[in-house]
C-alpha cells in the first residue's frame, strides 16, 4: 500500500470532509438509524451501493489519469475526456443534493491536493473542471500522490463509510469504540467493493458506460430531505 | 423460451402516428388498443428462470406511442436466469410513455431486467418501472435491474437496483422496510427538487427529472410515482403530458 493512501483516507486531511454525514445525519432524524445495529446495516448498504459506485469511478478516474500523464492525448495532461467522466458521475447521480455534496468535497479536494502533491494533472483537471465531482478528485489526486487504482478506489469505499460513522458517533452519542468495532467488520466487504470496482474501471478507459451504477432510493430521499432540513450539523 | 417481440411507430399521412410494426413473440404478445397505443398481452406464464425475452421500441420521429401491460409480470423461478431486455429509441420531437403494470419479483426467481433507452433531441418520454419484493407475504426473489438512457450520445441518467441480498434489501440507506420499489424517468424538468413521505423528485444533472419512490404496497408505489409524475409536469410548460387537462404534443 502506497502511504499517500493513509494521508487521503485521513480525516484530518484538511479536505472538509467531516462536514458531509452522506444522509447519516437524516437516517437518524428519521429515527431508521439509532443505534450501533441499524448504523451497520445502514453502512453496509451504502457501501455497496454509493460506495461502489463511488469507488469504480474513483479507480477509473485514477487510470484515466495514470495514462493522460503517459500518453498525453492533446499534448497536455488533463485531456477533454475528463467531461466524459464528469457526465458519467452526474448520470448516476440522480440527486441534486448528492450531485452538490459530491462537487464541494471535490473542489475542496482538488485544491488541497494541488498544494500537497503539485503536478501537471491536477493542474489539468483544475484548468477544465474546477468543480469536479469527489470520485474524479480522489482519483487523480491519488494518481498524483503514487496510488495505483485499486489504492484509489479502496480511498472511496472507505471514505463511503468513514465519515458517516463518526458523524452517527457524534450524533447519536454511540460508544467509538464500538463504532470502530463495526468499521473492522466491514473490512470484507470494503475489499470486495474494492476488488469490484476495479474490475469494472481499470479495463475500460474510456469506455466508462458500463462502470457501476447501483442506486439506494433511501438515500436519495434522505439526501434530499436534508437539503430541505431547517436545523443540521452536517451539509449532507 | 427465447423471444424478441417489436413495435415501431411511422409517421402517417397528416401527421398521424401509424402503428407500422408490431411483432409479437409468445410470450410477449403485443396489442394495439388505440390509435397510438399498444398493450402488453402475456400469453405465457412468467418470465421463468432460463427464458431470455426481449423487446424492441421504435418510436419514429414526431410519432408517439403509449406502451402499457394488461396486468403485472411475475418473474418465476425456473432453470437458472431470466432476462428481460428492453431497447428503446425515441426520434426527434416523439412521445413516448412506456406505463407497464409493476413486475412481481415470485420468491427463487433469478431476473435481470435491462433496459436501454436512446433520445433523440427533443423526445418526450415517461417511462416508469415498478419492482414488487414476493408475492404476498414471501420473500423475494433476486433481480438485477439496470436503465441506461443515452441522450444526443451522452449519458443522461444510469441506475442499478439490485434486490435479493437480505442484508442489503433491508439497509436503511436502501429500502428499508419498503416492499415496492419504483422510478419514473421524464425528459420533463422538474423546476426543483421536491421530497415527500417515500418519494423524491430529482431534476437530473442534464435535460430530465427522476421521480424515486419507496412503499409498503404497489398501490401506495403508484400514488407515490403518479404524484411526483405531476409534480415533475406542471412544473414545466414544455412538457407532452399534461395530467387531467388537455395533451399538447399528443394527436
Amino acid at each position: 500500500m502506497h502511504p499517500a493512501l493513509l494521508l487521503l483516507t485521513d480525516s484530518r486531511l484538511p479536505a472538509g470532509g467531516h462536514a458531509h454525514s452522506g444522509g447519516t445525519e437524516q437516517a437518524i432524524a428519521s429515527g431508521a438509524v439509532h443505534d450501533v445495529p441499524t448504523l451497520a446495516a445502514f453502512l453496509k448498504g451504502r457501501l455497496h451501493t454509493a460506495g461502489a459506485v463511488t469507488a469504480a469511478l474513483t479507480a477509473a478516474a485514477c487510470a484515466h489519469a495514470a495514462s493522460t500523464t503517459t500518453a498525453p492525448i492533446t499534448g497536455t495532461p488533463g485531456t477533454p475526456l475528463w467531461g466524459r467522466l464528469d457526465a458519467e458521475v452526474d448520470a448516476r447521480t440522480a440527486s441534486p443534493a448528492q450531485r452538490h455534496a459530491s462537487r464541494t468535497q471535490g473542489r475542496l479536494l482538488l485544491r488541497v491536493a494541488r498544494r500537497v502533491w503539485p503536478s501537471p494533472v491536477l493542474d489539468g483537471l483544475a484548468a477544465e473542471s474546477p468543480n469536479p465531482h469527489h470520485p474524479i478528485a480522489l482519483g487523480t489526486a491519488a494518481h498524483a500522490a503514487g496510488a495505483t487504482p485499486e489504492e484509489a478506489a479502496m480511498a472511496a469505499a472507505y471514505h463511503a463509510i468513514s465519515g458517516p460513522a463518526t458523524a452517527a458517533v457524534r450524533l447519536l452519542g454511540l460508544d467509538p469504540v464500538a463504532v470502530h468495532g463495526l468499521l473492522a467488520t466491514l473490512a470484507p466487504d470494503l475489499t470486495a467493493v474494492t476488488a469490484g470496482a476495479c474490475r469494472a474501471a481499470v479495463h475500460q478507459d474510456p469506455g466508462w458506460a458500463a462502470l457501476p451504477a447501483c442506486s439506494a432510493p433511501a438515500l436519495d430521499l434522505l439526501a434530499e430531505r436534508h437539503a430541505t432540513a431547517e436545523v443540521r450539523l452536517f451539509v449532507s | 423460451m427465447r423471444a424478441r417481440a417489436a413495435v415501431a411507430t411511422v409517421l402517417g399521412p397528416g401527421g398521424r402516428t401509424v402503428v407500422q410494426r408490431l411483432a409479437s413473440a409468445p410470450p410477449l404478445t403485443l396489442r394495439q388498443t388505440g390509435p397510438y397505443t399498444v398493450h402488453l398481452v402475456s400469453t405465457a406464464a412468467g418470465p421463468l428462470g432460463g427464458d431470455r425475452l426481449a423487446l424492441d421500441v421504435a418510436v419514429a420521429p414526431r410519432t408517439t406511442l403509449e406502451l402499457g401491460s394488461v396486468a403485472s409480470t411475475l418473474v418465476l423461478p425456473g432453470e437458472g436466469e431470466s432476462e428481460m431486455l428492453i431497447t428503446a429509441r425515441v426520434g426527434t420531437g416523439a412521445t413516448l410513455r412506456f406505463t407497464p403494470e409493476p413486475t412481481v419479483l415470485a420468491a427463487g426467481c433469478e431476473h435481470r431486467l435491462l433496459v436501454r433507452l436512446t433520445l433523440e433531441p427533443g423526445a418526450n418520454v415517461l417511462w416508469r418501472e415498478e419492482l414488487v419484493l414476493g408475492r404476498h407475504g414471501e420473500t423475494t426473489g433476486r433481480c438485477h435491474a439496470r436503465f441506461d438512457a443515452i441522450r444526443d450520445g451522452l449519458p443522461l441518467l444510469r441506475q442499478e437496483f439490485t434486490v435479493g441480498d437480505p442484508a442489503l434489501d433491508t439497509s436503511p440507506a436502501v429500502h428499508g422496510s419498503a416492499r415496492c420499489v419504483g422510478t419514473t424517468f421524464l425528459t420533463a424538468v422538474a423546476k426543483e427538487p421536491r421530497v415527500a413521505d417515500g418519494v423524491a423528485v430529482l431534476p437530473l444533472a442534464g435535460p430530465g427529472t427522476l421521480v424515486s419512490a419507496l412503499a409498503a404496497d404497489a398501490v401506495g408505489l403508484r400514488s407515490r410515482l403518479e404524484w411526483g409524475e405531476r409534480t415533475t409536469i406542471n412544473g414545466d410548460d414544455s412538457v407532452a403530458f399534461g395530467g387531467d387537462g388537455p395533451v399538447p404534443g399528443l394527436q
